[in-house]
C-alpha cells in the first residue's frame, strides 16, 4: 500500500470543517466590535447573538446561560474559581453554602481542571480525588460517602474522557450531588457534538464545551451556568457576557462556532455509527494482527472514534515516532505542550500497570477518517510494532557499551 | 535540542550539509521547583526546542530517560557524595544517558548518527579520536572522554571546529532567535545547590555529624555529615582560627574531615579508577597533560598503569585534586583518555 497521510488525533484537535471554513471567510468583514452602539456594533452584535442562540439551543441552554470564553480550559478554570474567589463567600452565603468548603473531582479529569482544584487547594479549600474503576468509571459508592460528609460545595466531573473515551452516567451522578446540596459541574470539551447533551435533562449546574474539537476554530469555548446558579467572573473589567467574562467578543470564532455546531446537528448521528464500525474494524484488525494487546476504557460507554490501546513490551513513545514516519498521527500519554512524557494519569488511575501504560496510544478518528485509512494503519501498526518490540531487546544490547 | 543557541546551530549546520535531521529533546521529569526548572530538560525548553525544530523544518520528538536518569547518574551522585567524593554527574550523563540510552535509542531508531551541541572534535585518522574544541574556552572534552571507538563512530559534534562567538553570529543570522539564551551551566537535577539537594533525598539519621581536625590532629569544630562537604571548601566549615582553612581531606570510614591552609592542598600524587582510553590503553609509563578539573589548566603528568589503574605524578602541584571527579589526560589536542579520581597520595 502507498504511503498516505492519516490524521487519527482528533480528540486533540480537529480540521475546519469546510462548511466552517467557508462560513468564516464570508465572515471577515464583519470587524465591529458588538459592544459598539453604531451600525458597525450592531451588525458584529447580530451575528454574535444568532450564533448564541444556535449554541445555546443545541444543549438545551437558554441563550443566557452560556458564557463565551477562550477555550475550554479557561471555561474549566473559570467554574473551580468560583470556589477561590472572595466573592464566593457572598454568592454562596446567599445559599446557605458559606461553611462548605471542599470540592470533590476525579483522578482522570483534564489538566486544565486537576491543576486549577491544585491551586484552590493550595488556599486552603479541601479536595477529594475520587477513584475510578478499570474502566475509567467512577465508583459511586466512594462519591456518595464523601458527599455524605456534608461540607462539599462543587462536584466537578467529566462527561467523556479525553484519553480513554470512557463516558460517565453524568445524569445520574448530578442527581446524587444535588441530593447533598452541592454545585454539578461537568467538562464536556469532548461530548458535546460527539453525544447528546441536553443541560436541562442533565440537570448539571455548570458545563464546558470548546468549538476546535468539533471542525470548528481554535481560540473559542463556551460555558453553560444554569440561571440561579453562583458564579464569578474569572476575567474582569468589562460588561462583556454580562458582565461575566470581560473582553472583546471574538466574533469570528463565535461564528465559527456557531457553524461547526450547526453541522454537528446534520452530521452527529450518522457519524457517530460510522465511527463505531471504524473502531470495531480497527479493534479487530490489531487484535488479529498483534498479539499481546488490550484496549482501555468502557467496551460500551465510550466515544465511538477513540480507542486506547496497549502494546505489551513496547513504548508509547517509540510507536509514536515510527507511525509519525509513516505519516500517520496518533498520540500517546496526555501529550500536553510541557511534552513530559509520564505514564498517562488516566490509565494509572484506571489501574493500568505502569509498563502497559507506558506502550499506550489513542487513536481518535473524525469526520473524515475512511476504511482505507484503517487498514492502512492496522497494516503499518503491525510492522511497527514488530520493530519497537526489537527495540526493547535492544535496550539490553551490549553493542554501545 | 535544548532550544538553546548551541543544540540549535549545531542542526542547522547538519542540515545545511545535507543531513535528514531529527530534533530530539530528552525529557527527565525532573520536579519542578518552584518554575525554578532546569534550563536543560524542562518544559520552557521542550517549547524552545519544538520552536527551533519548527523554523528548522525537521521533525521534533521528546524521548523520556527519567528512568536512567535516576538510576545512572542521580544514585551514583547521592551514592558518591556519601562516600566522601564528590562526583562529576556531567561525565556520567555522556556516559550512560546521552551517548548511552540516547545513542541505543537513536540507533534503534534507525539514524546513522547522533549530534549535538558539545564543544569537542572527533577525527578518523586510521582510528577515531578525540580533540579539544577549536574554541578553548568552551572546550568539553573533559566531559566526553569515556567513548570507545564505536560510539566515537556514531557522533558527530559539528560545532567543534567553531568559536562560541562565531555560533553565536551564525545563530544571528540564522534567525534563530536563540543567540541571546542564558547558558547553562549548572547540574540541570540540581534546582539551588546541591546540599539543599542532598537533604532532600538522603534520610536525615544519615547524616553523621563528626570531627572536624586541623593538619595537627586536633579537633577544631564539627561537621554536619561528610555528604555536605568537598575537597577544597573553604566556607560554611563553622571554624574560625584567624587564618583561612580548606577542607582538604574527607575520611568516610572513619566519618572525620581533615582542613589545613591553602598550602596544604596542593598536591602531587593520585592514583585513577575506571580508566577509558578511546583508542588503546597506554603500556607503558608516559608523560602527558592532564586536567583533573573541568576549565582548570591542564598541567603536565606522568601517567604510569598498573593492573587497571594508574598511578599520576604531576609536574607540578595542584590544588584542590578531589576524588570522584575525572582526570582526563591529553596528547596535545587529542584526548587519550581519563577515569576518576579515586585517591590523592601526596
Amino acid at each position: 500500500m502507498r504511503k498516505r497521510t492519516v490524521y487519527l488525533d482528533h480528540n486533540a484537535t480537529t480540521p475546519l470543517h469546510p462548511e466552517v471554513k467557508k462560513t468564516l471567510i464570508k465572515s471577515m468583514k464583519a470587524f465591529g466590535n458588538p459592544s459598539s452602539l453604531h451600525k458597525f456594533g450592531r451588525e458584529a452584535r447580530a451575528l454574535v447573538e444568532k450564533a448564541r442562540e444556535e449554541i445555546a439551543s443545541f444543549i438545551g441552554a437558554q441563550h443566557e446561560e452560556i458564557i463565551f470564553v477562550g477555550s475550554g480550559s479557561e471555561a474549566n478554570n473559570s467554574v473551580v474559581n468560583i470556589l477561590y474567589c472572595p466573592a464566593w463567600k457572598g454568592c454562596v452565603g446567599q445559599g446557605g453554602l458559606a461553611k462548605k468548603r471542599r470540592i470533590i473531582t476525579t483522578k482522570i479529569e483534564h489538566p486544565c481542571v486537576l491543576e486549577s482544584v491544585a491551586c484552590v487547594e493550595a488556599a486552603g479549600i479541601g479536595v477529594t480525588y475520587l477513584e475510578v474503576d478499570g474502566y475509567g468509571k467512577i465508583k459511586l459508592e466512594q462519591f456518595k460517602e464523601e458527599l455524605g460528609k456534608g461540607d462539599v460545595a462543587l462536584v466537578s466531573v467529566m462527561m467523556a474522557n479525553n484519553e480513554i473515551g470512557t463516558i460517565q452516567d453524568i445524569k445520574g451522578i448530578c442527581e446524587i450531588t444535588h441530593q447533598h446540596g452541592a454545585l454539578f459541574h461537568t467538562d464536556a470539551v469532548q461530548a458535546v457534538g460527539k453525544l447528546p447533551v441536553d443541560v436541562a435533562e442533565l440537570g448539571v449546574d455548570y458545563l464546558s464545551f470548546s468549538a476546535h474539537k468539533i471542525y470548528g476554530p481554535k481560540g473559542i469555548g463556551c460555558l453553560y451556568i444554569r440561571k440561579g446558579a453562583p458564579f464569578c467572573p474569572f476575567i474582569r473589567g468589562g460588561h462583556q457576557e454580562r458582565g461575566r467574562r470581560a473582553g472583546t467578543e471574538n466574533t469570528l470564532g463565535i461564528i465559527g462556532f456557531a457553524k461547526a455546531i450547526q453541522m454537528r446537528r446534520l452530521e452527529m448521528q450518522a457519524e457517530t455509527r460510522r465511527l463505531l464500525s471504524l473502531k470495531k474494524r480497527l479493534r479487530d484488525g490489531i487484535v488479529k494482527n498483534i498479539a499481546d494487546v488490550s484496549f482501555n476504557g468502557h467496551p460500551e460507554d465510550s466515544l465511538a472514534g477513540t480507542l486506547n490501546v496497549s502494546f505489551a513490551a513496547a513504548e508509547g513513545e517509540a510507536i509514536l515516532l515510527y507511525l509519525d514516519m509513516e505519516g500517520i498521527a496518533v498520540s500517546t500519554g496526555s501529550a500536553c505542550a510541557s511534552g513530559s512524557l509520564e505514564p498517562s494519569h488516566v490509565l494509572l488511575a484506571a489501574g493500568t500497570p505502569q509498563e502497559k501504560a507506558h506502550g499506550s496510544i489513542r487513536i481518535s478518528m473524525g469526520r473524515d477518517t475512511t476504511k482505507d485509512d484503517m487498514d492502512y494503519v492496522i497494516g503499518r501498526l503491525t510492522g511497527v510494532i514488530r520493530k519497537v518490540r526489537g527495540i526493547s531487546s535492544v535496550q539490553g544490547d551490549a553493542k554501545y557499551e | 535540542m535544548s532550544g538553546g543557541v548551541d543544540s540549535s546551530v549545531a542542526a542547522a549546520l547538519l542540515l545545511k550539509k545535507g543531513y535528514d535531521v531529527v530534533g530530539v529533546t530528552m525529557c527527565f521529569n525532573l520536579p519542578d521547583h518552584h518554575r525554578g526548572e532546569p534550563r536543560c530538560c524542562g518544559a520552557s525548553a521542550i517549547t524552545d526546542a519544538r520552536r527551533v525544530s519548527a523554523l528548522l523544518g525537521i521533525r521534533h520528538y521528546v524521548l523520556n530517560f527519567s528512568r536512567e536518569m535516576e538510576n545512572e547518574v542521580i544514585a551514583d551522585f547521592i551514592r558518591e557524595y556519601r562516600g566522601g567524593r564528590t562526583p562529576n554527574p556531567c561525565v556520567r550523563c555522556n556516559e550512560f544517558i546521552k551517548f548511552g540510552a540516547l545513542l541505543k535509542k537513536a540507533m534503534a531508531l534507525e539514524a546513522d548518527y547522533l549530534a549535538t551541541g558539545h564543544y569537542a572534535r572527533i577525527i578518523k585518522n586510521g582510528s577515531y579520536h578525540l580533540l579539544k574544541a577549536r574554541d578553548k574556552k568552551k572546550d568539553q572534552s573533559y566531559f566526553l572522554y569515556r567513548f570507545n571507538q564505536e560510539r566515537l563512530r556514531r557522533i558527530i559534534f559539528p560545532l567543534g571546529g567553531y568559536t562560541k562567538d562565531a555560533v553565536k553570529k551564525l545563530a544571528k543570522r540564522m534567525k534563530l532567535g536563540v543567540a541571546e539564551k542564558k547558558e547553562s551551566q549548572e547540574i540541570c537535577f540540581i534546582p539551588r545547590n546541591y546540599r539543599i539537594f542532598l537533604k532532600e533525598r538522603i534520610r536525615p539519621s544519615l547524616f553523621r555529624p563528626g570531627r572536624i581536625l586541623d593538619d595537627k590532629g586536633n579537633v577544631i569544630g564539627t561537621h554536619q555529615g561528610i555528604a555536605l562537604y568537598t575537597i577544597g571548601q573553604r566556607e560554611g566549615l563553622g571554624i574560625s582560627c584567624g587564618c583561612p582553612v580548606y577542607v582538604s581531606d574527607i575520611d568516610a570510614a572513619d566519618n572525620i574531615i581533615r582542613v589545613s591552609n591553602r598550602r596544604g592542598l596542593y598536591r602531587r600524587r593520585f592514583i585513577v579508577k575506571d580508566l577509558v582510553f578511546p583508542s588503546g590503553a597506554p603500556k607503558h609509563k608516559r608523560r602527558l597533560g592532564v586536567r583533573v578539573r573541568y576549565l582548570t589548566p591542564e598541567v603536565s603528568a606522568d601517567l604510569e598503569p598498573f593492573k587497571d589503574k594508574a598511578r599520576v605524578l604531576l609536574g607540578e602541584p595542584v590544588f584542590a585534586i578531589t576524588p570522584g571527579q575525572s582526570a582526563v589526560f591529553y596528547d596535545k589536542e587529542r584526548v587519550v583518555g581519563g577515569g576518576v579520581i579515586e585517591e590523592v597520595l601526596d
